[in-house]
Order: C-alpha cells, then sequence, then structure tokens
C-alpha cells in the first residue's frame, strides 16, 4: 500500500545524497586547492548549502509539507519568517550543545558555529520540511507511537543517525595519530554526514522490511 | 529485612575482587632479585699483575665531598650570560660556568640523568648501589629501609674510610650505622626549607676545616622543598639557589689539592616542581665535578658524553677513591676523569682508561654471571651473546697487555658498547611478569564481574534463598586449605597468593552454579516464559545505552590517549547518558502529558497514570536538573590538572594552595569564593533536613546536623585563612599562627569524627508527637513553643508532618483505642516529624560531613568543585526520582525499588569525573602529598597515618559517591509526589505520602533492592578496574606502560578498593538506621497504645 511512497522517498532519498556528492565534488573541480580536510569549513558549507536547496526543493516539489490552514500571502510569509528563526535558533542550539560537550568557547567559535549549522541544516531542516515550524510536533514526532507517516519514520530514522554520526566523530578526537581528519571539527562533520547518508539510504530499506509492522493511526 | 545475607554477600563479593587484584598486581609488579654479595680487596680484577690487594694502591683522590643539592634540575645549573631578565630559577648559580671556563681542565659540568622513579630514595639508592631501580619501589618512600645491597658507603667504610653525613635523614635510614658521623635532619616536611640546609651550613665548613674525614656527603633539600611549596617560577627559588652558590664557592675555596668535589641533583623538577615520573624535566638533573688539581687530561673535547647516565657515579667514583665497585652495579666509569692509556704518570696515580673500563667490564660480567645464576629471568639468548662478547673482549685484552703493546683504541670502544648493552638488557628484563598469576587474577576478575552483573540481576531471587553463601565460603576455606596443604607436602612452604586463588576460584564457581540453580527454580516456579528466545534477548538488553555506555569507559581504559584525556573522555560520557534520560522518556511518549486528541484511540498508551499538571512539573523538575547537571559538568571541567602529556594544557588556577598566589587581592577573591562554597554546602544540607523536618528531634544525629557541622565549617575556614598568611607578614603572630596551624585542623578532625560516631550511635531523626496526650502531659513541651523553636511554619508542618499511617500501627493504635487514648476523629493519635526520610536523612548527613572533611585534605580553591559534586550528586538524584516517577516505577505500583541502571552508571562515572574535577590524575607524581601535612605540620613519626590522609585525598571523590549510593535507593521515595495517586485510590480517601515508610513495609524487597543497588555499583567499578587489568596485561610490552597504564591500574585498583569500602559503610549506615527504626517502632507501640 505504501510502495508508491517508499519508492518516492527512495528516489528523493537518492537525489539528497547526489547533492551531497555533486557539493564535494563540484567545488573540487571548480576552486583551486580545495580539499575535505584542507578547506574544510567550504566543504562544511557547500554540503548544507545543498543539501538545504535540494531538501527544500524536493519536499516542496513533493508536496510533503503540511497543509496551511490559512491561503493568504501573510500568513505563508510568516511561516517562512518563523522556519527562519527555528534555523538560527537550532544553530544556537547546536551549538551550545557541542560546547557543552567540550569544544573550545572561544579560540575555534567559528569552526564549533560551522558544525552547528551542518547539524541544522541535516536534521532541523528536514523537520522544518516534513512537519513546518512546530516545535510541538517536532517533540511529538520523536517519540515512539508519535511517526504519523512513512515520512516521519524516515526523518525519526535519519535524525538519529546523524546526530549519532557526529557523536561517534568526536570519538578518534583524543587519538595520537596527527592525522588531518582528527582537527577539530573535520571527525564530527564527517560523521554527521556519513550518518545522513547511512539515514538516507537506511530510512527507505527499514520501511521496506518492516512494512507490515507500521501502523499509522491518522493516514 | 534480612540484613545479614545482603551486608555477607557484599562482602564476600568484594573479598574476591581483592583476592584476584591482588594476584594480577602480584604477577604484574615484580620486585628485582637483591644480590646480596658484596666486593672486596681482594676481587682479582687486574689482569696478569700480581697486585694482590686493590685497595691498597695509592687511589688518585684521598679525600672526596660529595654535595647533593636536591632537585637540582640541569636548567638551574646552566648561566646564560646573555639572558637579560633571567626567571627566578635562571642564572643563579654562576660559580659553576665560572670555575668551569677557567679553569678547564679542573671542573665540568654535565647533564645528569636519573632513571625513574625519580624519588628521592630511589636515586639514593640508585647512585650508591648503581644498579637500577624497579617500580614497586616507589611505595616505599615513606618506609624506607636499609640498603641491603653491596653499595658505595659500604665498600668506603670496609677499608676505613671515614664517611661523614649531614643533611636529609632519608640517608640515615638507608645505611644505618654506616657512617663514621652522621647529622641527620627531619625530611619529610615539605614546607619547611631551611631547617635542613641551615642544619648543614652549620657544621659543613668546620668539618670540611677538621682532617677527621675522607668522605663527606651533604645533602640539601632546600632547593627541592621549594619546588614543592611554590613552584621554580618563584622569588624563594632564586633566594635558595643563591644560597647555594654561596655554599658551592666557599665549599671550592676550602678544597684542598687531594680532594675532589661532586655537586650533584639527584633529579629534576617539573614545571610545577613536582617530581616522580620520568618526563625529562624530571630526570635531568645536573652534575658538576672539581678538583683543585688537574682532573682532566685536557679541555673539553668532541669525545665529551652529552649525558651522563645517574648509575655510571658508583664505578667512576669507586674507581678514584680506591675502592672495589659495588657488586651489583650496572654503570660505567666516566672516562673523561681517567687519563688515556700511556699517559698515566706514576706521580698522579690511578688507572688509565682502558685499565679503568677492564674493571668495570669485569665487574659486570661476575654480577651478570651471578645473577643469571639466581634468577633466571635474563633472556637466555642475549645472555650467551654478552658472554660470548665478554670473552672475546677480555681474550684481545690479556693478549695486548701479555705482549705489552699498547691495545687497540676499537677495544676502549667495544668495552664501553659492552657495558652499555649489559645495562641495556638488565632494564629490559626487570620489568619482567609472571604470567600466570596475570592469568589467574585476570581469570578471578572476570568471574568476580560475571557473577556481580549476575547477582545484580537475580537479587530478588538470591536473597530468598537461604545459606546460600555458606557453600561457596566452605569450599573456598576447603579447597584453600588443601592446597596450602598440598604445598607444604611438595615444596616445603606455602605460597599465600596460589592458595588464595585457588580458594576465591572454587568459592566463585560454586556460587555460580547455586545461582544458576536458583535461577532454573526459580523460573520453573514462575512457569518460564519462551526460554529459548531469552539467550537472544538478554544479549540485546545488554546494548542498550546505560550499559554501552560503561562498554565504552571500559574499553577507553585500553588505548593510551583515552587515558591521559580521561577526565574530558569521563565528562563526555556522562553527559551523553544525562541527555539520553529525556530523549528516552520522551520515545517512550512519558515526557509530556498526553495530548487529548479524540482521534486516538485510549487503548493504544497506556492509561495515565499521573494527572498531567503532574507529569509537566515532573518533567520541568527533570529538565532543570538536566541543566544543572550540565552546568556542574562544563564548570567541573575547569578544575582538572594536567599530565605531563599534555604538552599545551595549564593546570587549573584553583589547584595551587592559597599560600603560593602572591596576588593579594586574587588570594581575597579565592578565599571569598572557597568560603561561599563552603557556607553554601553547609547550608544546602541543613536547608534539606530542615524542609524534611529532620531537625526537630534531640537525637545525636540532630546534634551534629545542627552544631557540629557548621562548627566544622567555621574550622575549616578559618584554617583556610591561617595558612593563607604569608610567613613573613605577622611576624608577632608566628606563634600564634603555628598554633592554629596546628589546632585548627586537629579540631575538625576531632570534630569530624565526633559528629560520624553520632550519626552512627544515634541515627534516627525522627520527632514524635503526641497529641492526644499533649494536654495531659505536655508541661514540658507546650506545642506553641515548639513550633516557636523550630521555625516551621504552620504550612511546612502541615505539609511534613508525617502521619503514622503506617497499616499495622494504625490497625494496632485502633485496637488500643479502648483506652480512649486516640482522638475522635479517628485519626491517628501519634505524629512523628522526619520519619518520612529517616533512611536518607543520616545518610546524607553522613555524607556531607564527610565530605567537609576531605575538603580540609584539599587546596582551598578545591572548595568550588566539592561544591559542584554537591549540586551534581543533587541533581542526578532529582533527575533519577523525576524519571522514576514519570516512568511510573514507584515502589507503590510495581512492588519493587529496583534501580535502573542509568542512575547508577551515572554515579559511578561522576565519581571518575569528580576524581579529575578534584585536581587528581591517575600519575604518581599529581598525588597531592600537601594533604599528610594538614594538621601536622612538623611530619609524622609512623607511616600509616599519612598513607592514610593521602589517600582519603586522592579518593574523595570515590568516597562520597560510595557512601551516597544507598541515595540511589531512597530519593524517588523521597521526592514522591503526594496527591498523585489521589484520583486512583479513591476510596481511601485521604491517603498521605510515606515516602520511605513503603521500604519498610516490604522489607524484603528492601533488601533486594539495597544488594542490588550496591552489587551493580561494585559491578561498574569492578569492570573498570578488569578492563585497566585488561590493558596493563595486553599492552604489557606497550611503550606506555610504566607511564600511563601501570599507574592508571594502580590507581584505578585502590579506587575501586577504596570505593568498595566505602560502599559497605553505607550501606551498613543504611542497615544501622533500618535496626534503630524497627526498635523505634516496637518502643512506641506499646507506647502509644497505652
Amino acid at each position: 500500500m505504501w510502495d508508491h511512497e517508499i519508492r518516492a522517498m527512495a528516489s528523493s532519498h537518492a537525489i539528497i545524497a547526489s547533492s551531497v556528492f555533486m557539493a564535494t565534488v563540484l567545488p573540487a573541480v571548480l576552486v583551486q586547492g580545495f580539499s575535505v580536510y584542507g578547506t574544510h569549513l567550504l566543504w562544511l558549507y557547500s554540503v548544507s548549502g545543498a543539501v538545504t536547496v535540494v531538501n527544500i526543493a524536493v519536499f516542496w516539489l513533493l508536496g510533503i509539507t503540511p497543509p496551511t490552514k490559512k491561503h493568504t500571502l501573510g500568513y505563508k510569509l510568516s511561516r517562512l519568517v518563523r522556519s527562519c528563526l527555528y534555523f538560527l535558533l537550532s544553530c544556537l542550539f547546536y551549538h551550545t550543545v557541542v560546547v557543552l560537550y567540550g569544544a573550545p568557547l572561544i579560540e575555534t567559535a567559528l569552526e564549533t558555529f560551522s558544525l552547528a549549522v551542518l547539524l541544522t541544516s541535516l536534521t532541523t531542516l528536514r523537520c522544518l520540511c516534513v512537519l513546518g515550524p512546530n516545535v510541538q510536533a517536532w517533540i511529538r514526532v520523536f517519540s515512539r507511537h508519535g511517526a504519523m507517516s512513512v515520512w516521519d519514520t524516515s526523518l525519526q530514522i535519519t535524525v538519529a543517525c546523524t546526530v549519532v554520526g557526529a557523536w561517534v566523530g568526536a570519538f578518534p578526537i583524543p587519538l595520537d595519530w596527527d592525522r588531518p581528519w582528527q582537527v577539530w571539527p573535520v571527525s564530527c562533520s564527517l560523521g554527521s554526514v556519513i550518518g545522513f547518508l547511512t539515514g538516507l539510504v537506511g530510512a527507505p530499506a527499514w520501511i521496506h522490511y518492516h512494512r507490515k509492522q507500521l501502523t499509522y493511526k491518522c493516514k | 529485612m534480612n540484613r545479614l545475607p545482603v551486608l555477607s554477600l557484599l562482602l564476600w563479593m568484594c573479598a574476591v575482587f581483592y583476592i584476584g587484584i591482588y594476584l594480577f598486581v602480584g604477577g604484574f609488579l615484580l620486585v628485582r632479585l637483591e644480590v646480596n654479595r658484596t666486593s672486596t680487596c681482594r676481587d682479582v680484577l687486574h689482569p696478569g699483575e700480581e697486585r694482590g690487594d686493590f685497595c691498597h694502591v695509592k687511589p688518585r683522590f684521598r679525600r672526596a665531598v660529595l654535595l647533593i643539592i636536591d632537585a637540582l634540575k640541569i636548567d638551574f645549573a646552566r648561566f646564560d650570560p646573555a639572558k637579560a631578565t633571567p626567571r627566578p630559577y635562571e642564572n643563579k648559580l654562576p660559580v659553576l660556568e665560572e670555575t668551569a671556563s677557567s679553569r678547564p681542565s679542573h671542573s665540568r659540568l654535565y647533564p645528569f640523568r636519573a632513571d625513574p622513579p625519580t624519588t628521592t630514595m630511589q636515586r639514593i639508592k640508585g647512585f650508591t648501589t648503581g644498579s637500577l631501580p624497579t617500580f614497586i619501589d616507589v611505595g616505599n618512600n615513606f618506609a624506607s629501609s636499609a640498603i641491603l645491597e653491596d653499595n658505595l658507603i659500604h665498600q668506603l667504610g670496609q677499608i676505613g674510610k671515614r664517611v661523614v653525613f649531614m643533611g636529609d635523614d632519608t640517608w640515615e635510614s638507608l645505611f644505618p650505622k654506616k657512617f663514621y658521623r652522621s647529622l641527620p635532619f627531619p625530611s619529610f616536611n615539605v614546607k619547611d626549607l631551611h631547617t635542613v640546609d641551615n642544619g648543614i651550613l652549620q657544621h659543613l665548613y668546620s668539618t670540611m676545616v677538621g682532617e677527621d674525614w675522607d668522605v663527606l656527603v651533604a645533602h640539601f633539600l632546600g632547593v627541592d622543598h621549594c619546588g614543592h611549596r611554590f613552584g621554580p617560577d618563584h622569588p624563594a627559588m632564586a633566594d635558595k639557589l643563591t644560597q647555594m652558590d654561596g655554599v658551592i664557592r666557599s665549599v671550592i675555596d676550602r678544597l684542598q689539592n687531594d680532594t675532589l668535589l661532586v655537586v650533584m641533583g639527584d633529579h629534576g623538577m617539573t614545571d610545577t616542581g613536582d617530581h616522580g615520573g620520568e618526563s625529562q624535566k624530571e630526570t635531568d638533573a645536573a652534575i658538576f665535578l672539581y678538583s683543585p688539581s688537574p682532573l682532566f687530561p685536557g679541555p673539553p673535547s668532541q669525545s665529551e658524553p652529552d649525558v651522563v647516565p645517574q648509575t655510571d657515579l658508583v664505578p667512576t667514583l669507586a674507581l678514584l677513591l680506591g675502592v672495589p665497585i659495588p657488586y651489583s652495579s650496572v654503570g660505567q666509569v666516566l672516562l673523561p676523569l681517567f687519563p688515556p692509556h700511556g699517559k698515566t704518570e706514576a706521580a698522579v696515580g690511578g688507572l688509565s682508561q682502558l685499565e679503568a673500563l677492564w674493571i668495570n667490564a669485569k665487574q659486570v660480567n661476575r654480577f651478570l654471571e651471578t645473577y643469571s645464576g639466581m634468577a633466571k629471568d635474563i633472556p637466555p639468548v642475549s645472555l650467551s651473546k654478552l658472554q660470548d662478547e665478554f670473552s672475546r673482549l677480555s681474550s684481545d685484552y690479556l693478549t695486548a697487555v701479555r705482549e705489552g703493546r699498547s691495545p687497540s683504541p676499537e677495544l676502549a670502544a667495544s668495552l664501553q658498547a659492552y657495558l652499555t648493552s649489559v645495562r641495556d638488557t638488565c632494564r629490559a628484563t626487570w620489568a619482567r611478569f609472571s604470567p600466570l598469576k596475570m592469568a589467574t587474577g585476570l581469570a578471578i576478575l572476570a568471574f568476580a564481574c560475571l557473577l556481580c552483573f549476575i547477582l545484580s540481576e537475580l537479587s530478588c531471587v538470591l536473597i530468598r534463598e537461604n545459606g546460600l553463601l555458606k557453600a561457596p565460603v566452605v569450599a573456598a576455606v576447603l579447597v584453600g586449605v588443601c592446597v596450602a596443604a598440598g604445598q607444604l607436602f611438595t615444596q616445603g612452604y606455602i605460597e599465600v597468593a596460589w592458595c588464595l586463588a585457588a580458594a576465591a576460584l572454587s568459592s566463585e564457581l560454586l556460587f555460580l552454579w547455586r545461582a544458576h540453580r536458583a535461577r532454573t527454580s526459580a523460573a520453573a516456579g514462575n512457569e518460564s516464559k519462551a526460554p529459548k528466545r531469552a539467550g537472544w534477548l538478554a544479549l540485546r538488553c545488554l546494548l542498550v545505552p546505560p550499559l554501552l555506555v560503561p562498554l565504552l569507559r571500559c574499553a577507553s581504559l585500553l588505548s593510551d590517549s583515552y587515558v591521559i584525556a580521561e577526565g574530558r573522555v569521563v565528562t563526555f560520557l556522562v553527559f551523553s547518558l544525562g541527555l539520553y534520560i529525556p530523549i528516552h522518556l520522551n520515545w517512550d511518549g512519558l515526557l509530556l502529558p498526553p495530548s487529548h486528541d479524540p482521534l486516538r484511540p485510549a487503548g493504544l498508551l497506556p492509561s495515565p497514570v499521573l494527572s498531567p499538571s503532574a507529569v509537566r512539573k515532573e518533567s520541568s523538575t527533570l529538565l532543570a536538573c538536566l541543566g544543572l547537571l550540565v552546568g556542574s559538568l562544563y564548570l567541573s571541567l575547569s578544575f582538572h590538572g594536567c599530565r605531563e602529556e599534555q604538552g599545551y594544557c595549564q593546570p587549573s588556577l584553583f589547584l595551587s594552595p592559597l599560600s603560593r598566589l602572591q596576588d593579594s587581592q586574587l588570594k581575597n577573591l579565592h578565599y571569598v569564593l572557597s568560603l561561599a562554597s563552603l557556607g553554601l554546602w553547609t547550608y544546602l544540607l541543613r536547608r534539606w533536613l530542615r524542609h524534611y523536618g529532620n531537625l526537630n528531634s534531640s537525637g545525636g544525629t540532630v546534634f551534629t546536623a545542627r552544631w557540629i557541622l557548621p562548627l566544622l565549617s567555621v574550622c575549616l575556614g578559618l584554617h583556610w585563612a591561617v595558612s593563607a598568611t604569608p610567613e613573613d607578614s605577622f611576624r608577632n603572630l608566628a606563634e600564634l599562627i603555628s598554633l592554629a596551624q596546628l589546632a585548627l585542623p586537629r579540631t575538625a578532625f576531632c570534630l569530624l569524627e565526633l559528629g560520624l560516631f553520632l550519626i552512627w550511635m544515634d541515627p534516627l531523626t525522627v520527632f514524635v508527637k503526641i497529641r492526644a496526650a499533649a494536654p495531659a502531659r505536655g508541661s514540658s513541651l507546650p506545642p506553641p513553643r515548639y513550633r516557636a523553636s523550630t521555625g516551621i511554619s504552620p504550612q511546612a508542618e502541615l505539609h511534613h508532618l508525617i502521619p503514622q499511617i503506617y497499616q499495622r500501627m494504625r490497625r494496632s493504635l485502633e485496637d488500643g483505642e479502648v483506652t480512649g487514648d486516640a482522638e475522635p476523629d479517628n485519626r491517628p493519635a501519634v505524629e512523628a516529624y522526619g520519619l518520612g526520610t529517616v533512611y536518607s536523612a543520616p545518610l546524607l548527613l553522613f555524607c556531607g560531613m564527610l565530605g567537609i572533611g576531605l575538603l580540609l585534605l584539599h587546596p582551598e580553591g578545591m572548595a568550588l568543585s566539592f561544591l559542584l559534586l554537591l549540586l551534581e550528586m543533587g541533581a542526578l538524584l532529582h533527575i533519577h526520582a523525576s524519571s522514576t516517577t514519570l516512568n511510573g516505577l514507584d515502589g507503590a505500583h510495581s512492588g519493587g525499588f529496583d534501580v535502573p541502571w542509568t542512575p547508577v552508571v551515572l554515579w559511578s562515572l561522576a565519581a571518575t569525573q569528580f576524581f579529575h574535577a578534584t585536581g587528581h590524575l591517575p600519575t604518581f607524581p599529581s598525588i597531592q602529598w600537601g594533604a599528610a601535612f594538614v594538621g601536622f605540620p612538623g611530619g609524622h613519626t609512623g607511616t600509616v597515618l599519612p598513607a592514610l590522609l593521602v589517600t582519603l585525598n586522592t579518593f574523595a571523590s570515590h568516597i562520597l559517591f560510595a557512601v551516597g549510593c544507598p541515595l540511589l535507593l531512597f530519593w524517588p521515595l523521597v521526592c514522591e509526589v503526594r496527591g498523585s495517586r489521589g484520583g486512583r485510590a479513591g476510596g481511601e480517601e485521604g491517603e498521605d505520602a510515606v515516602m520511605e515508610m513503603r521500604l519498610r513495609e516490604n522489607p524484603r524487597q528492601f533488601g533486594s533492592a539495597l544488594l542490588q543497588l550496591s552489587t551493580r555499583y561494585l559491578f561498574i567499578q569492578g569492570a573498570q578496574v578488569f578492563a585497566s587489568v585488561c590493558a596493563a596485561a595486553i599492552l604489557r610490552r606497550h611503550l606506555m606502560v610504566w607511564k600511563v597504564f601501570a599507574p592508571k591500574l594502580m590507581f584505578e585498583a585502590s579506587g575501586f578498593l577504596v570505593s568498595s569500602v566505602f560502599l559497605l559503610v553505607g550501606v551498613t549506615l543504611v542497615l544501622r538506621v533500618d535496626m534503630a527504626v524497627g526498635r523505634w517502632f516496637k518502643r512506641l507501640l506499646p507506647d502509644a497504645s497505652r
């Protein structure tokens, strides 16, 4: 019954994943001296920018975003403004959490904030696209019985994978191997991107194999 | 509650762990065998010559002066005139450089590299015996015992040289009755910069002028103590070094031509003035050689050694003074001091380079032969290679001497290479292990961890079994005795370690079998469900985050980088697990009140137990406490010390004692901050007790809380003030200050002991008010006065007054109604204040008192960290309580009081986290020796008390968290939501919160929950010990093993020891309270129904 939706999800995820790939390859061709480690921040922003744009485009085209109650321009505008505000707040939230986890407070503030931007564009942005600017709904989604559609389930999986990826990415930092990817925040951002890609692949697969067990209440 | 099984099971568990640790450590840290032979003058060391007696040849120097300046780092001795603004420790010994440049053939300055451990006693042993130290010797610094191996002092005495000693009294204990004359001065008091040095200076010059000495040893301690007290970068160090400069000058002026002067440091110091480790800053001391007669054949040449190893001093001095080289020395002679072959003028006397090397090599070879005959630990391959090398060299040398031609210069080089390779071989072998003991220890520890886990999972089943422990203990005793008898029969002596191992293993296996049988019988009784999938499910349960986090923690102990960064790693893990709690609750839909969605079918969610408002309140409490937890975690990072491996790291400013701070404004700020946190600590404790009505009665505990606790804090505050006053500022008050430094901490210790004793003796904090009886015998205690005196508002009274709804009691009171004692409204006649927190109040107070006592042993700045510790404890307890309530797991519902893994894991990780956040590190140089002098500024006579004080200081956070562990069981009951069950209970009108009285209602579950909680805590601590033991065993050939893993193992094992002891103390205190409550009820029942 959801074959259609799962297929749509798989293809949209493929597009998003390829956007991450393109965001890595294209600057390497266009920009002189580009490398993931060397010019890490550039890569980081190009990935988050690509994911943001592609996510918004895909979800807008698919029409997943919950239907607005009113169709006035002013209401849409206020939603847009609120979305931007939430995006910014989420960046600050992630920044705070990362600093509390032990990132230097002042010395590498720019790097830390860039990681927060990346995490936001990988997680919060999807929430914004799927659920709209509604924190109550976000909190609701992340509970066992909170998912209302396959998209909600995929959101759960990708967000969890991204966050866990970033968390695991912090593990190699204390090691004394002196590799370029151990520099803050390279391992964490790599981890979160890898986690995100895993989530993108894993979500449709998981839903496909568990489609018998999944029951959504109001769909 | 069945108290005995709980306690005996815990004791048995701890004993098994101890045996495992003992065995492993015994196999891992072995002591080098000491060769008890001595060299004599008749040893034939000269080839082909008929010099029968080595000692009767006229030696090159008749006398020698050894000036040992403790911790004379090479940086202190160098002089660089180009430096415009030298630091306090730089350029303060110009005499060395001046002499070396003005008289190049008379003097030389070398870096002098010590072998770790760089502690004074080990160094004295090293540069008198010439052998290499072993790791285990570190612990002996407080109880230095006489050296039994052959050594320089003994040899000098043998040939009748008069050795005069003055200075550090460690020498006197190392060489009792070996000196011709000895003037020891007490060395233990690190704060005393001048006693030893001034004592030496009083006698040094007069002795030198006299004629009744041949070798003079003077050991100055001022520089070392100055480093310990102020650090090298302090004006006091400049003064001390300048004084030493003067001393060296005066000694040089008084030297005679036949006298050799050696000025040396026994070790260096780190930038904070500590030593003991093996960083280059600690090992590189300075050695300065001088003689009024030409000492060196010429000015410094290319062949000069860059660094002189400390073992090389022994053979050099021995040959220069004409005594045999001590038997077990593995050093090599310092060649520049001997003339090259062929240039020996008869007038100078002494040996040529090659002769000296030959004697040296022969002695080392003899030692090697003897040693390899006694112990088989030198690998045979390298041993035979060394012996072949020696026989080749010796035949070369002997033929050359016999033929009278000068041997080739290569021979000297190959002799040197031989000596170096012997030393390297010895160094490599003396870190050897006993694999069998290590494996047995590992197995016992692994089984102990498994048992701990099983015990915690099956506590409710196992505690019901009667005599569960009888069989294992009997088996242990039997097997142990059997093994001992067998050993006595076959070997003739008993090795205790193996008896213990056999006993522990047999009792563990028997217990496992009994636990298995108990489980299967219990499962059979409960109609076991799905036994097939149980194994798979069990495995999946193990990988939930609460157990994944300790697993990660254990895995992190296997990597040196993570051990070095341990403080941050643990904080990271605590933070992660803390965040997991609300996320998990939200995942289960319990964090937010269920939305009243009409579309939602009612049956899907469990029917709401708590009202939405209660859920909201609990969730906000949880989140607020999480914020507090995160805040204290983050702030605690700023109290960390630094390991030497962390080059970029700056130790926390709060770690240095106030007396070291020079900026008086900063000093005042620190003092005020510390005082404020101490005050807050006391206030919070009292506030809590008052809030739950535990301050009303008149027992010992209440007395402690009311009077002793504040008095103790005042004492501590005054002590800080006194110890922070600079020594010179109040000259006329000096006596008063020194008296206060002695009296204040001792008073605090006494108060602490008194308080703990009172809590132990009279732990009840319940105040009984008998309503009906009040008018009758109220003359002694009328209610209004009582209210005024406690300061509890009527509202608070209403809130925390715990009426006796304890069912049995109520019934018995109603039975006794016949006497007409109860009130007409059928309410119970007895009301008790503080009954709801009867268990946690004494425990919390005990913890708080202990905390202040431990704070006394820390630097003042750590008061902030201790406050954070208290706050984090509170936050963890509240998070646990809220999440229990939200989960609906109250004792009232499920009938059990089980504490889930998450809070226990957090609790035990927090212990490690605060070990680091109180400025401790798992390395030996970072041990805060200053703690031994709190209250004993004059030093100690014994070794037990200082060791105890230092242990208490080092494992303060382990102690506090272990004692407070049972609080995890009580807290959800303490924070029970009043009236949350009102709606559900329905008919039972006005059910009041009974809090911890629930535990008395279900004594069996109380016992099993207590056992479960403590075994879970023990399991996590034990798993960490097991992991560090594994790390030490697997990585025993790792580069970092002596620097990182072995110290970590020692600290982890001692931490476990201390934790388990104090966990037992906490559990025993709870049992003690339980007994007291039982007695109290017995007394009350007849009382009330009379």
